[in-house]
């Protein structure tokens, strides 16, 4: 195992005093491991609160920020934070307007917000409103299973929420936009490499070099199928169109055009599939109102990547477009 | 021969069960490993492990204080999935068992349930879907059955402990439809589940610690 890290066991510390060093408007509490803006609590915004497994950087943490999240609760490597911790956050950003808490669709992630949800009502008396993304169509008999995973609509959840709370919305209303977008949003991706968790030390799955794994999740889950390597073209279609075909987006839709890298894959190679889809939404006639290219929700260094697909109206889009300033996005200010 | 579990009796059954985890810390983590993301064991060993820490740094003076202390901590301290359902079931055991000690059969049973409950509360699992429910349900249905039937303590544990033995055992045949084995859907067939696995610990250890009380 090759990585820049100190021990295995020290690797989500360090990262966060990384963090509060590199970003001075950001604060940490080491104690409880929640990364928070300098500025919180904001006296009647709505609180925005994220948090999951940690090696999914930027995501949660690069996301808190002016126009985004308030605070992020990292846990360990692919492993939910505790209810202890989305408590802590909870109470660090809770600026009497409520709070929302935006979980991934996971096992861990939803009972451990659940609780915490539950001891905030009981401590404190503070409003949550917890919104469950689950936007990765690899998962296809969601019915019988935790069902679908959260994933790339995470961070355009985060963004766009972000900015509805910014503008002073009440706590249902920043919910209400944060259920549209996901109910909105659909992802797929794939993986050319597995990953290593650096506890384990050694790759989390096995796969042949000239395989890859379709529909990965973005803890090394597995997907639809495997299969032999194949051109960025095909690699395209077989995660656009899934995507198209499930929501289903339409003719004259207009979307934000996510292609996000899985930690481990150059952005050129992002290009190049962002190139590729481009065609395909072309030819389907879904137009690209917005794009996002680069990696953003990451699966530590597993090389891949994933598409997401966002249908937009001009309310989403203004929310979309509203200033944000982290350290992983910014712009408009 | 006394008239149920007191208070020392239950922290020697979390002993244990910590001990027991302790021992097949591997095995769980495998078989984690094969359906999972390989960490049941090394969780449940850490939270368990704290758990002891805490009761002996402050002492709880009832089964009831004693069992919401284990319960939070393991909430604290497990993280996952395993962490709130284990958290759960020891808080709504804690609910249910009492003030009072010694806790007689009866009632000792009752807090299993109740445990139960909230594991399903919690977790929504259904009978069958490859989870720590189908080891701990059957073991309480054998325990409650056994003591309807006016059997003693000591054989309606037993029971329990072949019951969740079993219940373990057929979550292999099983599909999971809950938690991160599910994404595998049939490749999930032929592996026994670390949550049944670690439940049926928590009974057989139920039966090692209390076996001779009540």
């Amino acid at each position: 195992m090759k990585k820049l890290i100190n021990a295995p066991e020290d690797v989500v510390v360090d990262a966060l005093q990384g963090i509060e060093a590199a970003h001075p408007d950001l604060r940490v509490d080491h104690a409880h491991k929640v990364i928070y803006r300098g500025d919180s609590p904001r006296n009647g915004k709505v609180g925005i609160i994220s948090g999951g497994g940690s090696g999914h950087e930027p995501l949660h943490g690069g996301f808190v920020g002016l126009g985004m999240l308030d605070a992020a609760c990292a846990g360990e490597v692919f492993t939910s934070p505790v209810p202890d911790q989305m408590l802590a956050a909870t109470k660090l950003v809770d600026g009497g307007a409520g709070v929302l808490h935006v979980v991934k669709n996971y096992t861990g992630d939803v009972m451990n917000f659940e609780m915490a949800a539950e001891l905030a009502a009981a401590e404190t008396g503070t409003q949550v409103v917890s919104v469950v993304t689950d936007d990765d169509v690899a998962v296809q008999d969601s019915t019988w299973t935790a069902g679908r995973r959260g994933v790339g609509v995470t961070v355009l959840l985060e963004k766009i929420a972000g900015a509805a709370a910014e503008q002073g919305r009440s706590l249902e209303q920043v919910a209400d936009v944060a259920r549209t977008v996901n109910a909105n949003g659909r992802s797929m991706g794939l993986a050319l490499t597995s990953c290593t968790v650096p506890a384990a030390g050694k790759p989390t799955f096995e796969l042949g070099d000239d395989e890859y794994e379709l529909g990965v999740g973005i803890h090394g889950e597995p997907g639809r199928e495997r299969r032999k390597l194949a051109t960025a073209k095909e690699y395209a279609s077989l995660l656009v169109e899934p995507i198209i075909a499930d929501l289903p987006y339409a003719k004259g839709d207009a979307v934000v055009c996510f292609v996000n890298g899985l930690g481990g894959t150059p952005l050129i190679e992002l290009y190049v599939l962002y190139n590729e889809v481009a065609k395909i939404l072309d030819k389907h006639g879904v137009q690209v109102a917005r794009s996002l290219v680069g990696s953003y929700i990451t699966s530590l260094d597993m090389a891949g990547a994933s598409v997401t697909l966002l249908r937009v109206d001009d309310e989403l889009m203004s929310l979309w477009d509203a200033p944000v300033r982290t350290p992983a996005l910014r712009w408009g200010i | 021969m006394s008239d149920g579990v007191t208070r020392t009796d239950l922290e020697h059954w979390l002993q244990v069960f910590a001990k027991q985890v302790e021992d097949n810390k591997e095995l769980l983590t495998e078989l984690d490993a094969a359906i999972g993301d390989a960490d049941h064991g090394v969780n449940m060993d850490r939270g368990l492990k704290a758990v002891l820490v805490a009761l002996e740094q402050v002492p709880q003076a009832t089964p009831a204080a004693l069992f919401n202390k284990v319960g939070l901590t393991l909430v604290s301290t497990v993280g996952g999935a395993s962490g709130p359902l284990y958290g759960t079931f020891f808080l709504r055991f804690g609910g249910a068992v009492g003030d009072e000690e010694p806790v007689p059969a009866t009632q000792f049973a009752a807090a299993l349930r109740a445990g139960l409950d909230g594991v399903v509360a919690r977790g929504k699992a259904e009978p069958g879907d490859k989870t720590m429910y189908d080891a701990l349900a059957p073991a309480i249905d054998a325990l409650d059955a056994g003591l309807a039937a006016g059997e003693v303590w000591a054989d309606a544990l037993t029971r329990a402990v072949d019951a969740a033995s079993a219940g373990r055992e057929a979550t292999i045949e099983m599909l999971a439809r809950k938690g991160r084995a599910s994404y595998l859907g049939e490749r999930s067939i032929g592996h026994q589940d670390p949550g049944a696995t670690s439940a049926a610990l928590l009974v057989a250890s139920a039966n090692e610690a209390l076996h001779d009380c009540a």
